[in-house]
C-alpha cells in the first residue's frame, strides 16, 4: 500500500505540476538526476547531462544501464501517477532495444500505457536526445499493480 | 588469455566506466567461462524507500555491464561491443544491505553478434534476483571510441 502521506504528495505534485518533492523520496531518482514535467495531459521525463552517468569514456556516451534505468523509472512514475494503483507498481520484466549511442547531453523519455489490466500493465517507453523522431532507445515493461477492488 | 591477465583487463575496463565507479562496482572473478562483478548495496541505489529494495535500473546497469564485459572472456582481442538489446526478468527484490553479484556468460559468438545471458543474486546463485539475456554487436577493433581504449587496456593505461 502507498502510505497516506505519500499519496497526498502524489496528488499535490500532479496538481501543481511540480514533481521534484515526489522524486526526492526515491534515492535512485536523485542518483541519476531524473526530472519530470507536465506536458498537457502527458508527462515528459528528462535526464540532464551528468558526468556521473557516463559509461563510454571515449565517445563519451551515457551508460546503457542508466538509459534503461531512466526509462524504467519514467514508466514507474508514469504508472504511479496515471494507473491509480493502490501500491507502488512492481516491475515484472523490462526489455530495451538500443538504437543509437546516448551522447553526453540531455535525454528525454515519454511513456505510452498500451494496456492496463486489473493486475498487470504494459508500458512502452521511448527515449531521445535532439530529435524525437530518432530515438536512442525504445523499451517496454510489465508492471504489477494493485487493483482498487479486491479480485474474486 | 590467462585468468590473471583477463582479471586485470576487466579491472581496468571497469575502472574506466564512470557510472560504474559511482556505483562502486568491482570485478569479483573472470575466466573463460564468464564474468562476475559485485555491486555493493548502498542507500543511493534504493528505488522503493518503503521496502529498501534496489531499483531495477541499477540491476540493469549491473547486468548490462556484466554481460558486456563477458565478451572480454571470449574474444581473442578487445573489441568494442555496444548493447543491441537487453531483456530482464525480475524474480524477487534484492534484500537491503547485501552485496549483489552479477554473473554473465556468452553462449554464442558469431562474426557480428554475441549472445549473452546472466543472473544477479545475493547469497545464493540458485535464487536469482533477476535473469538477463542480452545481445551485443561486434564493431571490431577499428571502431571509433574503441581502438585507443583497447590498446590502453592492454597496456594498462585506460
Amino acid at each position: 500500500m502507498i502510505p497516506e502521506d505519500v499519496r497526498k504528495q502524489l496528488i499535490q505534485a500532479h496538481a501543481r505540476g511540480d514533481y521534484a518533492p515526489l522524486l526526492a523520496l526515491i534515492p535512485y531518482a536523485a542518483l541519476i538526476g531524473i526530472e519530470c514535467e507536465r506536458q498537457g495531459d502527458d508527462l515528459l521525463f528528462r535526464l540532464p547531462a551528468n558526468q556521473d552517468n557516463i559509461g563510454n569514456p571515449l565517445l563519451p556516451a551515457i551508460h546503457g544501464g542508466v538509459i534503461a534505468g531512466f526509462m524504467e523509472l519514467s514508466a514507474a512514475l508514469y504508472l504511479l501517477i496515471f494507473s491509480e494503483s493502490l501500491s507502488i507498481p512492481k516491475i515484472i520484466d523490462f526489455s530495451i532495444d538500443y538504437l543509437r549511442a546516448g551522447h553526453y547531453r540531455d535525454t528525454y523519455a515519454q511513456c505510452q500505457l498500451w494496456r492496463q489490466g486489473r493486475r498487470v500493465t504494459n508500458v512502452a517507453i521511448t527515449a531521445w536526445q535532439g530529435d524525437r523522431d530518432s530515438p536512442i532507445a525504445t523499451a517496454r515493461a510489465h508492471f504489477k499493480i494493485e487493483p482498487h477492488k479486491p479480485l474474486k | 588469455m590467462s585468468e590473471t591477465a583477463l582479471m586485470a583487463m576487466a579491472g581496468r575496463f571497469l575502472s574506466a566506466l564512470r557510472h560504474c565507479q559511482v556505483l562502486q562496482m568491482r570485478v569479483h572473478h573472470a575466466d573463460a567461462e564468464g564474468m562476475t562483478l559485485i555491486l555493493p548495496w548502498s542507500e543511493a541505489i534504493v528505488g522503493n524507500p518503503q521496502t529498501g529494495a534496489v531499483h531495477g535500473g541499477v540491476l540493469t546497469t549491473l547486468m548490462d555491464t556484466t554481460c558486456g564485459m563477458a565478451t572480454l572472456c571470449v574474444l581473442p582481442q578487445f573489441e568494442v561491443c555496444p548493447t543491441l538489446d537487453l531483456r530482464i526478468d525480475y524474480m524477487h527484490p534484492a534484500q537491503p544491505g547485501k552485496d549483489i553479484h552479477g554473473h554473465a556468460q556468452c553462449y554464442r559468438v558469431t562474426r557480428d553478434v554475441i549472445f549473452t545471458r546472466g543472473t544477479a543474486y545475493q547469497d545464493d546463485p540458485a535464487q536469482p534476483i533477476c535473469q538477463v539475456v542480452g545481445t551485443f554487436m561486434r564493431l571490431g577493433q577499428e571502431a571509433r571510441g574503441g581502438i585507443r581504449f583497447g590498446s590502453g587496456l592492454k597496456e594498462g593505461r585506460a
